[in-house]
């Protein structure tokens, strides 16, 4: 397959760049819901729009009532919020739980797909139990009792945690906390007795929870999957979340060059243009060069996950790391070229900063996937 | 194409066929490479096989079309024809300039009997073609050159001299940048064919750091040149040295290279990887490295149905060989004391040393990184002043 967008999927980025433009500007989201200091930081209209554009289940299948589309298409919609900064559950509800929920009963599909598709559900995935992304530990410890399972343990920094309905929880249900086998994928409703949240702001105003689990206690049906047999299906959806959050990377990345470049056009000094002089030219085409060659470590990733090939492993990774550190490179740039400015509050480079690395550390950072593409290479 | 999967197998079953089993051993020496011409000696008797076999199908150029030597594939045959190759891991029946560089633009700018005559000629490996582009004062400014052509009424007359022209002293024919009009700069040059064997060619090789020499220094005494052997019009050259640059970048890059799975760490590995920080850096590099080889793919794809940007070609040409200098950087690091040999069998002869220098020339042949920087500025990025 050619790696460049089919015609179907180049009118969904002309649909989703004026969507996201009109809609999920920085102005009209980002800022408005920071400024007023929004309990979510986002907006549950903005996240029904989503819905009627049918965006909220592009990765549902078409017989659950979604468009039954692929990595590809979903990180179309990715790349847009990336370059608006929009804040939106689409990531962690669209992408990654829906990824989970793919391989739900259908009683729980019937009880959570719904709301997705209507815009009117917000859906988190808690995995990570410390401050770095370390999904081969999992501590958290799901008990059988009576019917179901109790749930205790801590997962931290559980993006949107604190907005959502419905936690996809992933806990040890057999084993010791670095293997493979026994985990469990758990669907965990926000009114869960036993449930407990601290949540915090991030630097890029999203917002993170803490998530205690003291007994919580699930019905059996409660269970995504398979009991202890949940890691095949915890890396699907982590790669979907890496790869989402690469192609947001992307966008990002792409918004921030895009404003950077524009300002070396417009901005005097010493009586010229600055984007006049070879010192920032070459900085900017050196730019231009890495944001290719991440886009195209991205778009060959998502088509390898969405053919199922075994080597998408190895090019999630690559893209995860390649985007991210792209991204950074394109945001400390952006703010350098800016000079005071980009500096300021006022101006939205330094927004586009907050969120590349909020986003880096999202499902690994560079450090984290290049460990990983040692290990898969056999090194 | 009417069905790609019918076509893979045609195409799958012809190499499992054709391909000789020698010919599916990664090349290691120069000599595994099989450039053609009149003066080329075939290693073996398989290299001389395997050219033949594919000449006679038009797999040598499977993307030209058939009047013209190739097979006439489609992008997306061509595409599957690299797979099957990279599959199996066939050397390329002919590796020439003819194919990466003249033939583009011959298929461009050439006459319709140039096209039937030098195409047909490249495709068979019958002639291997040099490129006469750089002077000795006349680097990256390369439309400063002044080797002149003095217009004799049927013939021009060529005096100058030419730098860095590869394998000068192995080839056939040249393709040479020659100043026709001295008065106008850019539209003063004109793009001639030559004889190698021509009275009043002589070429002297250049000794480079690596200790081997793959470029001569080319001297032109009053060279006589028929008026047919140019191709494009007179004094419009540099059109057809520009589009031809394009090529000669998007080779350079080392884009549509093998898929790269085999990475650098694991190659690495082989030696004993001991360093933790080493072992960092190759991580590093290997993400870049995989990254650049999907941009590869995606560069090709693109250019093949003109989704790319025209001035593309150089930024794969900037990152292409910053990468590769970076990688034989590491595989030196990562071999120590032992890669540092010259001589010994061993060491094949002080490969990986010498690979490494032939590397540093990379980023700068063809136009240099600070070049390419140059022009993605102005083309692609419109930045003022550029």
């Amino acid at each position: 397959m050619p790696l460049y967008h089919t015609e179907d999927q180049a009118m969904l980025a002309d649909t989703a760049r004026q969507f996201m433009a009109d809609e999920g500007n920085i102005a009209k989201q980002l800022r408005h819901f920071r400024d007023m200091d929004c309990k979510d930081g986002f907006g549950h209209a903005l996240w029904k729009q989503f819905a009627e554009l049918g965006l909220t289940g592009i990765l549902v299948g078409e017989a659950d009532g979604g468009l039954g589309m692929g990595h590809v298409e979903a990180g179309i919609v990715l790349e847009e919020i990336g370059r608006n900064l929009t804040p939106s559950p689409f990531l962690t509800s669209s992408v990654m739980a829906a990824t989970a929920l793919g391989a739900a009963s259908e009683d729980l599909k019937g009880r959570y797909l719904p709301g997705l598709l209507a815009g009117e559900s917000v859906f988190a995935v808690a995995i990570d139990e410390g401050p770095k992304h370390r999904p081969e530990r999992i501590s958290a410890r799901a008990e059988r009792s009576g019917n179901g399972f109790k749930l205790s343990g801590k997962k931290a920094f559980v993006v949107q945690g604190g907005s959502a309905d419905m936690l996809v929880v992933a806990a040890r249900t057999a084993g010791s906390d670095d293997d493979d086998a026994g985990i469990t994928l758990f669907a965990v409703p926000k009114d869960a007795a036993g449930m407990s949240m601290e949540v915090v702001r991030l630097v890029d105003s999203s917002q993170g929870a803490h998530v205690t689990l003291d007994g919580v206690q699930l019905d059996a049906d409660a269970v995504i999957g398979e009991v202890d047999g949940g890691r095949e299906l915890l890396t699907q959806v982590l790669n979907a979340g890496r790869i989402g959050a690469a192609a947001e990377s992307i966008g990002v990345a792409a918004g921030s060059f895009d404003m950077t470049t524009t300002y070396l056009k417009q901005r005097k000094q010493f009586g010229k243009l600055i984007g006049e002089f070879q010192a920032l030219q070459h900085r900017a085409a050196h730019l231009y060069s890495e944001l290719e060659i991440a886009r195209a470590a991205v778009i060959k990733a998502q088509q390898l996950l969405d053919a199922g090939s075994e080597k998408a492993e190895l090019m999630v990774s690559v893209a995860k790391a390649k985007a991210g550190k792209t991204a950074g490179l394109a945001v400390k740039e952006g703010v350098q070229m800016h000079g005071g400015i980009g500096m300021t509050d006022e101006y939205d480079i330094g927004l586009y900063m907050k969120r590349d690395r909020a986003l880096a550390e999202f499902m690994g950072d560079l450090y984290y996937h290049a460990e990983r593409v040692a290990q898969i290479s056999g090194y | 194409m009417s069905d790609p999967d019918s076509f893979r197998a045609e195409i799958r079953a012809w190499l499992e066929e054709n391909c000789p089993a020698e010919m599916r051993e990664p090349v290691r020496d120069e000599d595994d490479v099989c450039w053609g011409g009149r003066k080329f000696k075939f290693k073996n008797e398989a290299q001389k096989l395997w050219l033949e076999r594919c000449a006679a199908k038009g797999y040598t150029v499977p993307d030209w079309p058939k009047p013209y030597g190739g097979a006439g594939m489609s992008p997306a045959e061509a595409k599957i024809w690299r797979e099957e190759m990279n599959r199996i891991g066939a050397r390329p029946p002919l590796s020439s300039f003819g194919i990466w560089m003249l033939g583009p633009a011959l298929l461009k700018f050439g006459s319709e009997e140039q096209k039937v005559h030098y195409l047909n000629q490249i495709a068979r490996g019958e002639v291997r073609w040099c490129q006469g582009y750089s002077e000795p004062g006349s680097g990256s400014d390369l439309v400063s050159l002044q080797t002149y052509g003095e217009d004799k009424g049927d013939h021009w007359v060529v005096n100058g001299s030419k730098i860095w022209t590869s394998y000068a002293d192995k080839a056939d024919w040249i393709f040479c940048l020659v100043r026709t009009d001295k008065t106008n700069k850019y539209q003063g040059i004109s793009f001639l064919l030559f004889d190698m064997e021509s009275p009043g060619v002589s070429t002297k090789p250049i000794l480079l750091i690596s200790g081997n020499s793959p470029f001569c220094e080319t001297f032109f005494d009053n060279v006589k040149v028929p008026k047919h052997q140019i191709v494009g019009d007179l004094n419009r050259g540099w059109d057809v040295a520009k589009y031809l640059l394009g090529h000669e970048r998007e080779l350079i890059s080392g884009a549509g290279g093998n898929d790269r799975l085999n990475t650098i760490g694991a190659f690495a590995k082989r030696n004993g990887l001991e360093d933790p920080l080493l072992r960092a850096e190759l991580a590093m590099f290997d993400v870049d490295a995989l990254a650049f080889s999907a941009m590869g793919e995606k560069f090709l794809d693109e250019i093949k149905v003109g989704k790319a940007h025209p001035a593309q070609p150089n930024m794969m040409k900037y990152a292409g060989t910053e990468i590769n200098k970076r990688r034989h950087e590491l595989l030196m690091a990562a071999g120590g004391s032992a890669a540092l040999e010259w001589e010994s069998e061993g060491s094949n002869g002080g490969s990986k040393a010498r690979s490494w220098l032939r590397t540093k020339a990379n980023s700068i042949e063809g136009g240099t990184s600070e070049v390419m920087l140059n022009v993605i500025s102005k083309r692609i990025l419109d930045l003022p002043g550029a």
